[in-house]
């Protein structure tokens, strides 16, 4: 559907300084287009300062990085016309009902007004949200929450949508309802970057994984793969013992 | 689920475009939330009570007698008052990680700034149309008549627009929403107190007279009694509008700067 020659993600020896703190200490990274691939670490590792860079929101302080072929930096319009972005990073507006919140980013995508309301109906049926779509978001809870802020990532197709810790904070239905989402999405030829606590929701999720710590990569590859290689039963403990080696090399 | 991902992706909307959908989401939270904008200009509508029934006699001789005086002076607190939320605005949008979302987006990257600063028009006007309202009902009539009074809020609301900037700028530096309102208060309200807004500095010491003959919200309110006694003062309205441009032209690059750093 889109054009699959470049990955969708190329970033090498990525480094991210703020004040005294290194978030990221030349991180490499390569995600391949049309795919679910989860990005995991503990809290502090640098998943969000990466998904921030990839997004054009933060600049590196070195190390460069590709989005669909386009550098971050450079080409960053190029980028912003093929990415979406939804989670910790990028939020909805609390004031606004959730229909003019989707109307609000739909028209910033570039949809005409009656594209958007039309998306936007669409959007708050399909999740689950229509019932509710006229209240303002303050009287959301925090799946209904999650679930706008999902669907406004999805008012027009992008071909790399980041989603930054999706489903954090939810409980197990509207997890698995959030997978179901992320499901459809590759189905539909593009990719999903995912940054996530829960290893079980990267081993069940993604096709390819990404473990860092300390601002690097520790591992990388299929979840079958890291755990044969580490000789775990589950990603837990692989993660566990890459995670706790650093730990230990850091200190 | 085939509803999630569908059609293809538009052309990224023009700068206009983008700056008009800041501008109404601005006046979709007027509406939403009411009290944010209500708080402020009832300062101004206590104070137009307040001095002209309590103070208008002896100040003036009477209460209809003060009000013309009165009146162009709390019109400017209200505009001036208001005028923060543009900072306050952008703090809050910049901590609850709105902007992320707005950064991500292949729009102009001033649009969330120049669109919050054009919400502002709109919360201008209501200031500016509610205080007029209650001075007409207080038996006000601005012998400049609708001319002189349109004119009167049209070089406010002008100044307003420009001194938003640096409400926008501090807003970028602050840490929280409740920093910006609490500077924006601490500066505005002894400037709006020490200058000519509620008597003539005529009985005031001399010390005092010095500062409020430069403080920058004397002549906006001398400009404005001006316009609205139908006597326009060009004059003060000059200094007005270069005050306004010299606002315009530090802070608008500063927020500018500030805002693709930080936001």
């Amino acid at each position: 559907m889109y054009g699959k020659t470049y990955p969708a993600v190329e970033a090498e020896g990525l480094r991210k300084r703020f004040g005294g703190a290194t978030a990221l200490r030349g991180l490499d990274l390569t995600v391949p287009a049309a795919t679910i691939y989860g990005l995991l670490g503990p809290n502090g590792a640098g998943k969000t300062t990466t998904v921030r860079i990839l997004a054009t929101l933060l600049r590196p302080d070195g190390g460069h990085a590709a989005v669909l072929g386009h550098d971050v930096v450079r080409e960053a319009a190029a980028v912003r016309r093929r990415i979406a972005l939804a989670g910790q990073a990028a939020t909805v507006d609390e004031d606004l009902t959730g229909r003019e919140n989707l109307l609000f980013v739909g028209r910033l995508s570039g949809l005409s007004r009656s594209g958007a309301r039309a998306r936007a109906a669409e959007l708050l049926q399909a999740f689950d949200l229509a019932d509710a779509g006229g209240k303002p978001v303050k009287a959301y809870s925090g799946g209904m929450r999650r679930r706008l802020d999902l669907a406004a990532s999805f008012i027009v197709p992008a071909e790399l949508y980041f989603l930054d810790e999706p489903t954090t904070g939810l409980d197990p239905a509207a997890r698995a309802q959030v997978w179901q989402i992320v499901r459809a999405v590759a189905q539909s030829g593009s990719t999903v970057l995912l940054t996530t606590q829960y290893l079980d929701e990267a081993d069940r999720l993604a096709d390819r994984v990404a473990v860092i710590g300390h601002g690097t990569l520790l591992a990388e590859g299929t979840p079958a793969a890291l755990k044969a290689e580490a000789g775990k039963g589950t990603l837990d403990e692989v993660f566990l013992a890459l995670t706790q080696d650093t730990e230990r090399g850091a200190a | 689920m085939t509803a999630i991902i569908s059609g293809t992706r538009p052309e990224p909307p023009g700068a206009w475009t983008a700056t008009l959908a800041f501008g109404y989401r601005a006046i979709l939270k007027v509406r939403h939330v009411p009290e944010q904008l209500f708080d402020v200009i009832a300062i101004p509508v206590v104070f137009t009570l307040m001095f002209t029934y309590l103070f208008g006699g002896a100040l003036a001789g009477s209460p209809g007698r003060y009000l013309p005086f009165l009146l162009p002076g709390t019109l400017v607190m209200a505009v001036l008052l208001v005028s923060m939320y543009a900072g306050i605005g952008l703090n809050t949008d910049v901590a609850r990680g709105i902007t992320g979302r707005f950064r991500s987006l292949p729009i102009w990257r001033l649009a969330p700034v120049a669109g919050a600063v054009l919400g502002d028009l709109a919360r201008y006007l209501i200031a500016a149309g509610l205080v007029t309202a209650l001075g007409v009902i207080m038996g006000y009539r601005p012998p400049g008549g609708a001319v002189g009074t349109l004119a009167g809020i049209g070089l406010l609301v002008a100044f307003a627009l420009c001194l938003s900037w640096a409400w926008t700028a501090l807003g970028l530096v602050l840490r929280t929403g409740q920093a910006v309102m609490s500077t924006g208060t601490v500066v505005l309200f002894p400037l709006t107190l020490a200058s000519n807004v509620f008597v003539q500095p005529r009985t005031m010491p001399g010390w005092l007279q010095a500062v409020v003959r430069v403080n920058p919200v004397s002549h906006l309110v001398t400009a404005e009694r001006g316009l609205l006694a139908g006597h326009p003062a060009p004059g003060q309205i000059g200094w007005v509008l270069l005050a306004a441009a010299v606002l315009l032209a530090v802070f608008a690059p500063l927020t500018g700067y500030l805002y693709t750093r930080r936001a």
